[in-house]
């Protein structure tokens, strides 16, 4: 009941349609999220706006591993401390982070930005993989390739086609131990299991 | 309170499709109520007791609340999980083409116990038989029949002659092979169709099961045109190309 004559202003209607465009937020969170931010002092307010802009501005993709960054290349490519030999792939930015906080992985990344899943319309060039088999050629001292993406079909199925068009190149493919049950996403293992299976990593 | 709040039944998972946080919104082929669209909670999260045996492709045993929008899964138990299919780059793009036609050619909540038996019965094929081309060939043709969508291949599809041997086209957009007189006035794109392709075709589409099928040993210029026939026909009829096809294309045409 949003559009029904004197129920509301346009700028609420307005906001409200914009919250309700949100992952996971229906017409009732939005409508409630909008009452909220009408009652918030306006420096609040301001505060969050201001984030949001800041986030769209100065938010940009690596362009060497595609990971979100504020500098290009980002800091996890640049860092000389880090063990230039390895690579792990992952399907999102989320999943650099899970891994960051386990600290047992000290290589590079490189992100795909999803999955391959035909039936929702994605195949393997709306994702970030010919630029890694690109940076794979460029790069010499790379040895070896963790392919991490989830244990479900869609990132298995990602990982084969990876494997496929990155095996001539001669590189040691790698896949993380098998710790990680099926069908969860990587992003919301705990830090215990992660490492695990992530220095347990096993030949593809 | 006539109606229970709660149902069980067994689905194909046909589609996921990630929502918020963990949750997943689910596309089941099903039984009895074809297709549902059902949300899964929680099921992203390692933990979750739903998301191993509601991986994509699985046949599972499910029970669902009804819901004012989508339905929601309460609890999930795989029957079958087809691994021969999911060590196999080639046989998951040939499943998941399978899937986006049945979620292509159905309508929710519209029960065809046909086409949900000839999905589990096609996918414990493809888990095991080399002849892939020609199990998603038998896959197609028993699709569009329970679909509706029978294509005609004894008949002209215009003036229903009997149609002698040899001198065939396929015209997709009328559903079947024309007589050379009717094919003179033909609007439709017609793709020549030789006689033994014709009998391969029909020979497909009389069979109830694959077993028989499973034996033919079919040259590649021969399924390369029932591909492009069926493909045709298909393409018509949904109005657009399958993502999924475009992918097995890759995958098949990739040197490996
Ligand atoms: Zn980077
Ligand atoms: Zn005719």
């Amino acid at each position: 009941m949003t559009n029904e004559g004197s129920s509301g202003a346009a700028p609420v209607s307005r906001l409200a349609d914009e919250f309700n465009k949100l992952p996971g937020i229906g017409p009732k969170t939005a409508q409630r999220l909008t009452y909220f931010l009408i009652r918030m002092p306006e420096e609040d307010a301001r505060s969050l706006a201001e984030a949001i802009i800041a986030v769209k501005e100065r938010i940009i993709l690596c362009t060497t591993c595609y990971n979100i960054t504020e500098i290009n290349p980002c800091d996890i490519c640049t860092n000389v401390n880090r063990d230039q030999t390895r690579i792990c792939v992952v399907e999102e930015a989320l999943d650099v982070q899970a891994l960051e906080r386990t600290r047992s992985f000290k290589g590079l990344y490189h992100v795909l930005h999803g999955v391959i899943s035909p039936m929702n319309g994605v195949g393997p060039d709306d994702l970030r993989i010919h630029p890694l088999l690109e940076r794979l050629k460029g790069d010499s001292q790379v040895e070896e390739i963790i392919l991490a993406t989830n244990p479900n079909l869609e990132g298995e199925a990602t990982s084969m086609y990876v494997h496929k068009l990155i095996s001539p190149l001669g590189i040691r493919i790698t896949r993380p131990a098998r710790g990680l049950p099926v069908g969860g996403d990587l992003e919301y293992a705990d830090e215990l299991t992660l490492s695990r299976a992530i220095e347990g990593r096993q030949d593809f | 309170m006539s109606r229970p709040r709660t149902y069980k039944t067994e689905c194909i998972v046909l589609k996921q499709l990630s929502l918020s946080e963990a949750d997943r919104i689910l596309t089941l082929y099903t039984p009895d109520m074809g297709k549902v669209r059902a949300v899964a909670r929680g099921v992203r999260r390692p933990k979750s007791k739903l998301s191993g045996h509601l991986e994509l492709l699985n046949q599972a045993s499910v029970s669902l609340s009804y819901g004012r929008n989508l339905d929601t899964i309460n609890e999930a138990q795989s029957i079958r999980s087809f691994r021969g299919i999911r060590e196999d780059l080639q046989r998951i793009s040939k499943a998941i083409y399978m899937a986006e036609l049945v979620d292509g050619f159905s309508i929710e909540n519209s029960d065809n116990y046909q086409l949900y038996l000839l999905l589990v019965d096609s996918l414990g094929w493809l888990e095991r038989t080399d002849n892939t081309k020609l199990l998603l060939r038998y896959f197609e043709l028993h699709l569009l029949e329970h679909s509706g969508y029978r294509p005609e291949l004894v008949n002209c599809v215009e003036c229903r002659a009997w149609l002698e041997p040899g001198d065939h086209f396929f015209a997709g957009g009328s559903g079947g092979v024309l007589c050379p007189e009717c094919r003179v006035d033909s609007e439709d794109s017609l793709i020549p169709i030789s006689l033994n392709s014709m009998k391969v075709l029909r020979f497909l589409q009389r069979e109830k099961g694959f077993a028989n099928i499973d034996v033919l040993s079919v040259p590649p210029d021969q399924l390369a045109v029932l591909e492009r026939l069926i493909r045709v026909y298909i393409r018509y009829l949904v109005e657009r190309d399958l993502k999924s096809a475009e992918f097995m294309n890759l995958i098949s045409n990739a040197r490996s």
